[in-house]
């Protein structure tokens, strides 16, 4: 299988000049690696730096030691220090990220958010609409609420609006944080599904999933980061 | 892999005294891409945009723009003439007062049909025909065409000016705080607006705003101002989430989120 | 020693030899880059701004001793501007004066290009009270001068267009901007548009005076001068139903008279030579 991401001595420090300039170290010299059709968990105590190593994947955090390497249209291609022109490239063909809340904008239908990556890789209208549709539909989103902006939607609601922008397109690599917090038994279930099939579809999966019932069902491999250096891989058999 | 950039701006510097203006502002544009500078007021960010839509020459430092023809343009060194031309041809400036951008003494139409009118447009029914049809695609009502903006509220004075300069389809825009002083809910409708043309018509923009969560919502890139000098540059969520500079943090700490 | 022709105490044409040197300067410039305003020192002229001084400064730099001037106020050569104006250059420069179009070498209007076609060697004088055509929507003069010298005259297009949009025509009548040897967009004063065909390729040189603006600007002989339009709404002149009550004309521009206090109204020449030229023929005729 091969490498899609590979992270080499990977170390964030936070520094709050505001704050007297005191650091908050989160971990240091961290090496990981996700590979093609596998689904990783990093797992670990709250605070250890989950989603701060999976928003390093996402260029949305500025690593400040170490490197991150991801395949992008077949080469590994350094994420920190890159042209901004890269990673953007990169976000949009190769890294797809579902976060735990939606930015919902003002004024945007369920469709459109849900269509949208879809349509910034240059799909037509119609046929983005209709995929975003189907997922909307398989996440249980009633067809009545699709023209509405998801603003006031519930909190388990705007998650699965989330899923499925997330999944609308089939990412290379997928990163998920904790993107079944908030949903019940039987959407939870469509989650761990999709996951699942974007795996199969060859895509390297890197998650956080707080539910462990979840976790059992998609984890290839489980990361831990545990406090201080220790860090773990280990597949699950 | 990459396509070239649009705007190439090397080393830029126009100060007013010390502190006062922009120094050393360097970066690229690429076709598409939405630049937001922030910072906060006397920071330097409109100055930099007059530098960079050839209405100020700064001290020093070259700006270089890629043509529809595809030639590289040195802007300083353009005349005076080709330099409107680009201005009401491939741009577009957004004034944040729409007075400072519109003909305030004449109807909406005639404000739309201006640039095309500049550019030799010369049949009265294809000029109308246009601005009826910007008018509908920025939301106005066409009813509204031989009305005086002076008769049009703020947000709809705004939304005017956006169709006065996309009437060319330009591919860069240049827009100083385009919300700013509008009502929150005319200025989220402006917002999507915006946001929607920028998408549909694959336009470069460079905006300045103090507004971080306009930023958010259009800028891919963010450029960090203070004092006149760029603190930090970045994706715009990599800024905002994981601010490096002690301005950037105390800038993103400031912000109220209902 | 034959008595000087001119009021004693006074230069010939009334200003001084090294003013009217320089207003030729000036009118060397305008005649070389036609349409194009030249600033040039107004002086003071012995009557008010808006009676003319611009037109009589120009008159007076270039009227020599052999010239014959006609002097016209909305075509009529008996008005009170033009017979005072006339009778002033006839008093300093003692030149003959005509009000025959063809026997004139100097005419200067106000508001008028004659009927009868001008022919070489003629000189047309304008009288002008604002030069600047992009006046009506910028205000800075600044700003003119460089949409001036970059050619940026989008904004000559709102006009028409604004008037187009409001009364389904182009209403502007007089003052309707054209564009002078396929460059400079120039206001041909006051004029009724349907003198505007008459400027283009005039085989006479054309003169303006601003006397308040202090700008001269000229259309040399045989110059292409285009009236601004719309392929849609393409440049007219005014027709009138009615013919001239005097000399029954139908091709020359009317004024309305009123009769009498019952609103009965007639309509006659604005341009009293030629009424009075074609009535001369029609009697002949008889």
């Amino acid at each position: 299988m091969q490498t899609m991401i590979e992270v080499e001595g990977l170390t964030k420090v936070f520094t709050l000049h505001n704050q007297g300039g005191i650091t908050l170290p989160v971990f240091s010299g961290i090496d990981f690696r996700a590979r093609q059709g596998e689904c990783t968990v990093l797992f670990g105590e709250s605070g250890s730096g989950k989603s701060t190593l999976l928003r390093s994947l996402y260029a949305n955090y500025l690593p400040s030691r170490g490197s991150i390497r991801v395949r992008h249209r077949g080469e590994m291609v350094e994420l920190t220090g890159a042209p901004s022109q890269t990673l953007l490239e990169i976000r949009r063909e190769t890294i797809g990220y579902v976060s735990q809340f939606l930015r919902v904008i003002p004024r945007v239908s369920t469709l459109d958010v849900v269509a949208q990556p879809l349509r910034e890789r240059g799909v037509d209208q119609v046929t983005a609409h209709q995929r975003a549709g189907e997922l909307l539909e398989r996440l249980h989103i009633p067809q009545r609420l699709w023209s509405l902006p998801p603003g006031t939607f519930s909190g388990g609601e705007q998650q699965r609006v989330n899923i499925a922008r997330g999944f609308i397109v089939d990412y290379p690599i997928l990163l998920l944080d904790e993107p079944t917090a908030s949903l019940d038994q039987r959407n939870a279930s469509i989650v761990v599904e999709l996951i699942r099939e974007a795996r199969q579809n060859g895509s390297a999966v890197v998650g956080i999933f707080h539910d462990a019932e979840v976790r059992n069902a998609v984890a290839d491999r489980i990361f831990e980061i545990a406090p201080g250096d220790k860090t773990q891989d280990k597949a699950v058999s | 892999m990459m396509t070239e950039p649009l705007l190439q701006v090397k080393e830029i510097t126009k100060l007013y005294a010390a502190n006062k203006g922009c120094a050393n502002v360097s970066f690229d544009l690429y076709p598409g891409e939405v630049l937001g500078i922030v910072g906060e007021s006397g920071s330097g960010k409109s100055t930099l945009l007059s530098c960079l839509s050839a209405r100020l020459a700064p001290d020093s430092g070259t700006i270089q723009y890629r043509n529809r023809a595809g030639e590289m343009l040195d802007l300083y060194g353009l005349s005076e003439s080709r330099q409107r031309q680009l201005q009401r041809t491939e741009w577009g400036i957004v004034h944040q007062h729409a007075r400072d951008g519109l003909r305030m003494g004449v109807s909406g139409g005639a404000n739309i049909g201006e640039r095309l009118m500049a550019t030799g447009e010369r049949h009265y029914g294809n000029l109308r025909a246009t601005a009826e049809q910007w008018m509908s695609d920025v939301e106005l009502d066409t009813d509204r065409i031989d009305d005086k903006p002076t008769t049009y509220s703020g947000g709809m004075q705004q939304r005017l000016q956006i169709a006065r300069n996309l009437v060319t389809h330009p591919r860069l825009v240049f827009m100083d705080e385009p919300t700013g002083g509008l009502d929150v809910s005319v200025q989220a409708r402006l917002l999507d607006l915006l946001r929607r043309l920028v998408t549909e018509l694959n336009l470069a923009v460079v905006i300045v705003t103090h507004d971080l969560a306009v930023a958010r919502l259009l800028a891919q890139r963010l450029i960090v101002m203070r004092r006149g000098e760029v603190v930090e540059t970045g994706l715009t969520d990599q800024v905002l989430d994981d601010p490096q500079h002690a301005y950037t943090q105390l800038l993103v700490s400031s912000v109220l989120t209902p | 020693m034959t008595s000087s022709p001119v009021r004693a105490g006074y230069n010939f044409a009334y200003l001084d030899e090294q003013t009217k040197r320089m207003i030729r300067r000036a009118l060397l410039k305008a005649v070389a880059i036609p349409g194009y305003q030249v600033p040039f020192g107004g002086r003071e002229m012995p009557m008010p701004y808006g009676w003319g001084t611009g037109g009589m400064q120009v008159t007076a730099a270039v009227i020599g001793h052999d010239d014959c001037l006609k002097v016209i106020d909305q075509g009529a050569d008996d008005t009170t501007n033009a017979v005072s104006i006339r009778s002033f250059f006839r008093d300093l420069t003692g030149v003959d004066t005509t009000e025959e179009t063809e026997a004139a070498t100097l005419i200067q209007t106000r508001h008028r290009i004659p009927e009868k076609p001008l022919h070489e060697g003629q000189i047309l004088i304008y009288q002008v009270p604002i030069p600047e055509p992009l006046r009506f929507i910028e205000p800075s003069e600044v700003e003119t001068r460089k949409m001036h010298a970059l050619e940026d005259y989008g904004v000559m297009h709102i006009k028409l267009y604004e008037d187009i949009a409001q009364f389904g025509h182009i209403a502007t009548a007089y003052a309707y901007p054209v564009q002078v040897n396929g460059r400079y967009v120039m206001d041909p004063s006051p004029i009724p548009k349907f003198d505007n065909p008459k400027m283009d390729n005039s085989p006479a040189l054309q003169l303006f005076g601003a006397g308040r603006e202090k700008r001269i600007y000229a259309i040399p002989p045989y110059t292409e001068v285009r009236s601004l339009d719309f392929e849609d709404h393409p440049f007219e002149v005014q027709r009138w139903e009615a013919s001239c009550a005097i000399c029954g004309s139908e091709s020359s521009f009317l004024d309305e008279v009123v009769m009498d206090d019952q609103g009965n109204h007639e309509f006659i020449c604005s341009d009293t030579d030629y009424c009075r030229t074609r009535l001369a023929q029609q009697e002949e005729r008889a």
